[in-house]
């Protein structure tokens, strides 16, 4: 696998647990990147089980949702399971607001979404 | 928050580059934490200026490096006013599906107007769409949920 500039990866039993390194997913180029690096996750690795942890995100454009969408699709088509954890107050409203948190299956914390795949 | 603050203008034009803006964005939002804005509110003051600027510069200008985004704000310690006009031909607004209906989901874009709306007081498009007002009164609720 090509080094990760935008999410650092860990496995967790067959759980793949994503954390992001950019504190504010706003920059274009890093949002591009971002977007690769987890349709490789599910396109070229193969995984089927996936964390998105948003434990370390303070901000987020709607670009980032977009990219975020587009891997949740990825996912569906892939057969793998996806589940966001650790989303602060301000980004849930985010979420609400677009209504993505009924897109999207969102779980308090990362020990709450490894229960459930 | 201090009461009775002098309103603070600034007025830029932007280049229509998607990583350009950042600074000048992060630069208003610095202004408004040293007059006492609340960080919870500011998060929205930074969702409706990224919203606003990159809607301008992608849709409005098409990325266009001839063209300017050209953004002023108006600020004191209890009122936020912005307005964003891009170059463009503008565009008409209820053309934009609603990304909340459940069959735009999964849809990649169109969330930044609501967006802008929801954690807004007042929000109005002129000149076509091509110009984007804003404000947030701390003392009134948002345009829209």
């Amino acid at each position: 696998m090509a080094k990760l500039r935008r999410i650092e990866l860990s496995e967790s039993t067959n759980v793949s647990v994503v954390r992001f390194k950019d504190q504010k997913i706003i920059d274009p180029q890093a949002i591009q990147e971002m977007g690769q690096e987890l349709f490789d996750l599910i396109e070229n690795d193969d995984r089927k089980k996936l964390v998105l942890n948003f434990s370390n995100v303070e901000f987020l454009s709607s670009a980032a949702l977009g990219k975020l969408i587009t891997f949740e699709k990825k996912a569906k088509i892939q057969g793998a399971e996806l589940i966001l954890t650790n989303i602060s107050p301000e980004i849930f409203q985010v979420f609400s607001i677009t209504n993505l948190d009924k897109l999207f299956q969102i779980k308090d914390s990362e020990a709450d979404a490894l229960a459930v795949l | 928050m201090p009461s009775g603050s002098a309103t603070l203008t600034i007025t830029r034009a932007l280049a229509s580059s998607l990583s350009t803006y950042l600074d000048f964005v992060q630069e208003i939002l610095d202004k408004m934490e040293r007059m006492g804005w609340d960080k919870s509110v500011l998060f929205g003051i930074h969702v409706a200026l990224e919203e606003s600027i990159s809607n301008a510069i992608r849709h409005g200008n098409g990325e266009d490096p001839q063209k300017q985004v050209h953004v002023e704000c108006k600020i004191d310690a209890r009122r936020f006013w912005a307005s964003v006009c891009d170059e463009g031909n503008g565009y008409a607004s209820d053309s934009v599906p609603d990304c909340r209906s459940p069959e735009n989901l999964e849809a990649p874009g169109g969330r930044g107007l609501a967006l802008i709306r929801a954690y807004m007081t007042r929000v109005e498009l002129r000149k076509n769409g091509s110009c984007l007002i804003m404000e947030k009164r701390l003392d009134e609720p948002a345009a829209s949920r």
